[in-house]
């Protein structure tokens, strides 16, 4: 059973939707980076064998009764994570766009305590890797958008390569966005004066299929996005933590 | 005048028979009725009642009575939608969480049932 054996245990977390293609490679490169560390994959109702492919792989499968996004597939994650007693949780990408290879880089950061969250950047230290031309633009707005409101300069606020220690695990367990969660869960911890971090990390094409974003989509994300980061602003309850 | 009045006491009377009989047979729920049902009062009262709808009308300044109840119908209708909005919103939360819960407690189980017996 998937459980925790030892203080400061570690689950690699992958949300999946028809991710059939690529979980597999995706969860033997963890299985080859990080060993032993228990691999769960959150598998969003696919329609093809996504599920069976990360089986066989060697990942542990959690199914969702019905379709709920990738928030609400990372945050039923995120929920059996704190239940289970993990005390950190890496989150990575099914479609392979993710390399691996950053894990122990984003758990040694996190390990070293002193923040909540680390976020694996392919802007941080690198030259902007493997982004469309669309993306990179949203990036930079909401880049230019969130340094006054987080207070620091965070390069890839999309990315969804990030590592979180157990208050973050806490806190994402009862207030996780349902939608395009990366900016979002940046100010949800920002609210509660949580500290994160970037870290450089490798990225590479995804390996099959396209996107959900599509350009129609964006336009729909960048307003979702704006009206999220607001209403999370308008959420702050209670005295920040940090002075 | 009174043509588009007496049309508006018919709608009323059917609106208020119609979530009545939904009531009865059980396809609404009496919370989510409410709405409909004080929308369906307050449009009769006003179909019926000429003076309220004057006074309403001289209030706001439109000299054409019948406009004001058009614009009350305008409002009914976005304080119900809004309000359904509201209700959506939850049951989507708890759909959410309770889907959440299902996917936890299965994976469980199964975990269980792959453990050796001891």
């Amino acid at each position: 059973m998937i459980r925790p054996v030892e203080p400061g245990s570690l689950l690699i977390l992958i949300p999946a939707l028809n991710e059939a293609a690529s979980i597999g490679q995706v969860v033997q490169e963890c299985r080859a980076v990080m060993g032993a560390a228990p691999i769960l994959v959150i598998d969003d109702c696919s329609r093809d064998s996504t599920a069976l492919v990360a089986r066989r792989a060697g990942a542990e499968v959690m199914r969702l009764p019905h379709h709920l996004g990738l928030g609400g597939a990372v945050q039923a994650g995120y929920k059996l994570a704190f239940e289970l007693g993990y005390d950190y949780v890496i989150r990575i990408d099914g479609d392979g766009q993710h390399d691996p290879a950053g894990i122990p880089k984003i758990l040694a950061a996190l390990r070293q305590g002193g923040v909540e969250m680390v976020i694996g950047s392919r802007f941080s230290g690198h030259a902007g890797e493997h982004t469309s031309l669309a993306r990179a633009i949203g990036i930079r707005f909401f880049r230019l958008l969130l340094w006054p409101i987080l207070g620091q300069k965070v390069h890839d606020p999309t990315s969804g390569f990030v590592g979180v220690g157990r208050p973050a695990l806490a806190l994402f367990s009862n207030t996780f966005p349902l939608e395009y969660p990366e900016i979002e869960a940046l100010v949800v911890l920002q609210r509660k004066a949580f500290r994160f971090i970037e870290i450089p990390c490798r990225m590479r094409p995804r390996r099959s299929g396209r996107s959900s974003i599509t350009t129609l989509k964006s336009f729909y994300y960048i307003i979702h996005v704006l009206l999220g980061v607001f209403v999370n602003i308008l959420k702050y309850e209670g005295p920040r933590r940090r002075s | 005048m009174d043509r588009l009045l007496n049309l508006m006491t018919g709608f009323s009377i059917l609106l208020i028979a119609t979530v009545l009989a939904s009531l009865r047979r059980a396809h609404i729920r009496v919370e989510y009725s409410v709405s409909w049902l004080g929308a369906g009062v307050l449009l009769l009262a006003l179909s019926q009642w000429h003076g309220l709808l004057d006074h309403m009308a001289d209030f706001l300044g439109v000299s054409y009575p019948p406009a004001v109840l058009l614009f009350v119908i305008l409002g009914i209708g976005f304080l119900v939608f809004y309000r359904f909005s509201m209700i959506l919103s939850a049951l989507k939360d708890s759909n959410v969480a309770l889907a959440q819960r299902v996917a936890i407690l299965e994976f469980e189980l199964r975990s269980m049932d792959r453990q050796p017996h001891e």
